[in-house]
């Protein structure tokens, strides 16, 4: 168990000399989404000011989800491409499948910390067009964890199957479309006249966290059932994680 | 020096990605290794170095065969951990760490107490010449640098047995030295030092015992000494005479020399190869000088492992 401790803290004590790069990296990219289409065009009357109620469940689920993904891909991608840097933590007395466990708690880390930064700003931000009603803080907290894992679940099977150059790639055709088409920005229901689409968007975990999130903020909007959303976020961890899991061993031994 | 701290039994890697492609990397190799002495294996490269470290440090899978470390079966992977550290030939270090933190974040994940692994980055930071760049990060170190930090991380922990795999590779002459002189430190003070290398000289300066590995294979293991002794003809000397009379030849032959005197002529010189090593070289000038022949130039011929290597495969080491 001290093994693994000494793990986190070394990632933890990187994360925080990297802080403000972390905190610009995780938040800019919201903060201009709920700018301009929370704020900017509801104010100039070219969106109805109901959308930021749309909006904040999804850009705290894309949020989320983006920082879990960054946050274990990436290093996992460079720790195991041409130098293998991450052979000294390999080398560490304790299973292969607890360094494993260790990223994921990171990762679940980075993506609460997104969520912690993001949540106000957007609120601020948006303040005057919202009606938020937490339905239930447990079903938050456990959406919250399983939005956490389910993220860095993804972000293992990722970094252990792409190497560090194919990381645009893997931006532009991997994480970039599982935040557009994650039902982030819509609410799933909305897609009902472009059903193949609705159907098709079923395999994203972004979509269940991004529903999840607007059953329990502002339920008011249409959104698909806790009971599914807690089955799809359950079912994505299990299934990424074992193939994280997979992933990371394969890439581990030789 | 008799205890032996590596035991391994038909040791076998077979690296098959499909049912087409499927290479015998280690085949079925044995051997032991005592405490306390430098064991190296030599060999070129591709010869299955790698993998048998790979396989005794837990990072490659064993096909078949077995092997313990000081008793620990080296399938059963943290055990073996806790007893070993590796020095690889690529830089490993942790870039987003300093060097002190490289060695502190190391001795944390073995559980050394705080203390302890605090003053043990002193020491060994100063040992290896680092304790001026400590709180630097290491993306700057130079090659000599690193492999010298990543011994130092590497000692943290107090191993039972430390593996350097082709540790001086890449590097210039003069760290290389070096490295050698921090291995011998090292090993005076009781560490038991395995290592690979394809450098016949490395092995030959540094190591005790050696097991000579081509193809998988171990070839011929002993002292490095007894090893030279295999090598037909041994030590040689060359002499570059004007001429040589057959009155010069005989009276080399009288001296103590246990085989033959060969003679090679050229246009306007002759070589006279004789086997022996420099405690011959005395009595060689006093023939010379009482023939009154013209001699141009000696040569010893030291049998390198080289030699030994080309003796048993026809191929040299770095081919």
């Amino acid at each position: 168990m001290k093994t693994f401790f000494a793990l986190l803290e070394r990632d933890i004590t990187v994360l925080v000399r990297d802080l403000p790069e972390f905190v610009v990296r995780i938040a800019m990219q919201p903060f201009l989404f709920v700018f301009v289409f929370g704020y900017v065009l509801p104010n100039t009357g070219q969106v109805q000011s109901s959308y930021a109620n749309q909006l904040l469940p999804g850009i705290l689920a894309a949020s989320m989800m983006m920082a879990g993904v960054q946050g274990t891909a990436i290093p996992l991608s460079q720790d195991f491409g041409a130098i293998k840097e991450i052979e000294d933590r390999l080398m560490a007395p304790i299973r292969i499948s607890m360094v494993v466990l260790e990223k994921i708690v990171m990762g679940t880390l980075q993506s609460w910390i997104a969520g912690g930064l993001v949540f106000p700003l957007a609120w601020i931000i948006m303040r005057n067009n919202l009606s938020i009603h937490v339905q239930s803080f447990l079903t938050l907290f456990v959406l919250l964890f399983l939005v956490g894992i389910a993220s860095a679940a993804t972000g293992i099977t990722l970094g252990t199957s792409i190497s560090p150059f194919k990381i645009p790639l893997m931006f532009a055709t991997i994480i970039i479309p599982m935040i557009f088409l994650g039902a982030a920005y819509y609410p799933w229901h909305a897609l009902t006249n472009v059903s193949w689409l609705q159907k098709i968007i079923l395999i994203n975990p972004m979509v269940y966290a991004a529903e999840g999130f607007r059953s329990v903020l502002t339920p008011q909007v249409q959104h698909i059932s806790q009971f599914y959303v807690v089955l799809g976020l359950l079912v994505a961890v299990v299934i990424l994680s074992g193939v994280g899991l997979r992933g990371f061993i394969k890439r581990a031994y030789s | 020096m008799e205890k032996s701290v590596i035991e391994i039994n038909r040791l076998t890697k077979i690296y098959s990605s499909d049912s087409r492609r499927r290479v015998e990397a280690v085949k079925g190799i044995s051997f032991s290794v005592k405490q306390g002495e430098i064991f190296g294996l030599l060999g070129p490269n591709g010869a299955g170095k790698t993998t048998t470290i790979g396989m005794l440090t837990t990072r490659v899978r064993v096909t078949s065969g077995d092997g313990h470390i000081a008793g620990v079966s080296i399938k059963d992977e943290v055990a073996v951990k806790k007893l070993i550290a590796v020095v690889p030939q690529q830089n490993n270090l942790d870039r987003s760490l300093t060097a002190r933190e490289n060695l502190v974040f190391h001795a944390k994940y073995f559980g050394v107490p705080k203390r302890e692994r605090e003053q043990k980055a002193d020491e060994l930071l100063e040992m290896m010449g680092l304790g001026q760049r400590q709180n630097d990060y290491v993306r700057a170190f130079s090659g000599g640098m690193a492999q010298r930090l990543m011994i130092a991380r590497a000692l943290m922990h107090a191993p039972e047995i430390l593996f350097l795999d082709e540790a001086t590779t890449g590097l210039d002459p003069q760290s290389r030295r070096l490295l050698w002189d921090k291995v011998r430190e090292l090993n005076a003070g009781g560490q038991t030092i395995f290592l690979t290398t394809h450098y016949m000289d490395e092995a030959d300066e540094l190591c005790h015992c050696i097991a000579i590995m081509d193809h998988g294979k171990v070839l011929v293991m002993d002292t490095p000494t007894n090893l030279k002794k295999m090598v037909p003809g041994g030590n040689r000397i060359e002499l570059e005479l004007g001429e040589a009379s057959d009155g010069l030849v005989e009276a080399l032959k009288e001296l103590d020399i246990s085989g033959e005197v060969s003679r090679h002529d050229e246009a306007d010189k002759v070589i006279l190869s004789i086997q022996g090593d420099q405690s011959l070289i005395a009595g060689i000038m006093r023939v010379i000088q009482a023939e009154s022949a013209d001699i141009f130039g000696v040569r010893l011929h030291q049998v390198t492992l080289e030699d030994l290597f080309i003796h048993l495969t026809g191929r040299r080491l770095r081919e």
